[in-house]
């Protein structure tokens, strides 16, 4: 099936099997591969792209649903939480980081940064098996302006 | 692999006629039919979109709530109106899945999602009535630690994994569907011999929306076994008026105890808002738990959460 996505501004068409997701669209067929796969059953948050502007996970959803919507995945990201990350050391392996990356921005755009234990549970959608999330939570505080 | 259709729809007319074809199955957020196509535990033949159907309103008014089924779980949590008139669903819904998944899955997705344990969700395929009917129950001597202490049957001990529902129960909701109006403690059924048999829904019905009668105040306690993104062990919905520290009327429904929400059918009008007191008046409905070895400790647990629910204010996030 043909289905037309906007993907980090540019129009881009593509031809999937109903069954594919959105994530191995990104990855396979367009090949943005900066969004990643970790668990593929929407348990990890490596996945997670912006559609209309809110946070989803892409291994969740079927590519063919998307028609016309407005798709950004780490490529497109522009955001100061980025430069937060370098600053704060909120990666070690950093398989997780695009889609940590993608969440803490769309965390900080809802507003969900009152307090640490605020933004620890609006992040609870991504995992880290390096562990990083202390310096994940400063960098999302910093960006909020409560450093 | 086999082949399988997909059919965005325009409307719920289109929908209706799609969804009754044999193999079709409706798809809305994806958070679940997705998961079950990638374990094979779903292959259906036609997926339908109901994405985008004008099924997401939000609205209070002096009856009640009226969820569209289509409502996205975050739109409705982050409510103003719902926080504050209906805090019980907002509080449920906060506490389920992530925010990406919060953002993606709906309403009826949510009641329509099926259980958590671990043989119906197996890699490979284990022996399960859920799954594949007559195949036998794994849970019964295996990993039962998340079973049913209420409403199991020998086909199968699983418990239903919403949130929602056990909020729609205690607040007394109704659920809408394209062939009927029911209350939402019907919406799920009992295991007994057809466990694969989740809720009283016919093949091509769909829900429409869900209704709330206007409430007195709420709450939701989930217990689980981190502090967020879980599933719960136990969990409480209670709706109550109280007065002077006596409970004056006080609806109550369980959730991770049953193959249902489990509605705490005990009449607590005029019970102090006591431990001891709660704790008595509370006992009976427990006398019909039957756990297995692995979860009796749901039985305590329960009636502990029952008692916290009521006595003590609970803010949106971290009780856990």
């Amino acid at each position: 099936m043909r289905v037309r996505l906007r993907v980090n501004g540019a129009e881009r068409q593509v031809d999937v099997e109903p069954r594919v997701t959105l994530l191995d669209a990104l990855r396979e067929v367009i090949g943005l591969t900066g969004t990643k796969k970790g668990c593929d059953r929407g348990e990890c948050g490596a996945c997670t792209v912006h559609v209309n502007g809110r946070r989803i996970d892409a291994c969740m959803t079927l590519a063919v649903m998307h028609e016309g919507d407005e798709i950004t995945t780490i490529e497109g990201l522009d955001h100061p939480v980025q430069r937060a990350f370098l600053e704060h050391d909120a990666f070690q392996c950093g398989f997780c980081t695009p889609g940590q990356l993608m969440s803490a921005a769309a965390c900080l755009a809802e507003g969900h940064t009152g307090s640490d234990a605020e933004i620890r549970e609006w992040m609870s959608g991504n995992t880290c098996r390096c562990a990083a999330y202390p310096h994940i939570v400063a960098a999302v505080r910093e960006v909020a302006g409560r450093a | 692999m086999r082949d399988v259709g997909y059919l965005r729809v325009g409307d719920t007319a289109e929908a209706l006629t799609a969804a009754a074809r044999p193999g079709a199955r409706l798809i809305a957020g994806g958070t679940e039919l997705v998961n079950l196509l990638k374990e094979r535990i779903e292959q259906p033949d036609l997926l339908v979109d109901i994405s985008r159907l004008p099924l997401t309103d939000i609205t209070v008014g002096p009856d009640g709530l009226h969820l569209g089924a289509l409502a996205r779980m975050s739109d409705v949590a982050a409510h103003p109106e719902v926080r504050s008139g209906y805090p019980a669903i907002a509080q449920a819904l906060e506490l389920s899945a992530s925010p990406q998944l919060r953002n993606m899955a709906t309403m009826g997705g949510n009641l329509m999602q099926r259980t958590r344990c671990p043989y119906f969700r197996a890699d490979h395929d284990l022996p399960c009535n859920k799954r594949r009917p007559g195949s036998g129950c794994s849970a019964i001597d295996g990993d039962h630690r998340a079973a049913a202490i209420f409403g199991a049957s020998e086909s199968c001990v699983a418990t239903h994994p919403s949130d929602l529902a056990v909020a729609l129960v205690a607040l007394d909701a109704q659920v809408r569907t394209t062939a009927r109006t029911l209350p939402a403690r019907d919406l799920h059924r009992l295991p007994g011999d057809q466990p694969h048999r989740d809720t009283v829904l016919d093949h091509g019905e769909m829900i429409l929306g869900i209704d709330v009668p206007v409430s007195p105040p709420s709450a939701y306690l989930k217990v689980r076994e981190r502090g967020s993104y879980e599933f719960a062990l136990v969990s409480v919905a209670v709706a109550a008026e109280t007065s002077g520290g006596v409970i004056r009327t006080a609806r109550a429904a369980l959730g991770g105890v049953a193959p249902k929400p489990w509605p705490l059918d005990v009449d607590l009008a005029g019970v102090p808002l006591r431990r001891d007191e709660l704790r008595a008046a509370i006992a009976p409905a427990f006398a019909a738990a039957r756990p297995l070895p692995g979860s009796e400790f749901k039985i305590e647990l329960a009636q502990r959460a029952v008692v916290r629910a009521l006595t003590k204010p609970i803010g949106l996030m971290g009780e856990t």
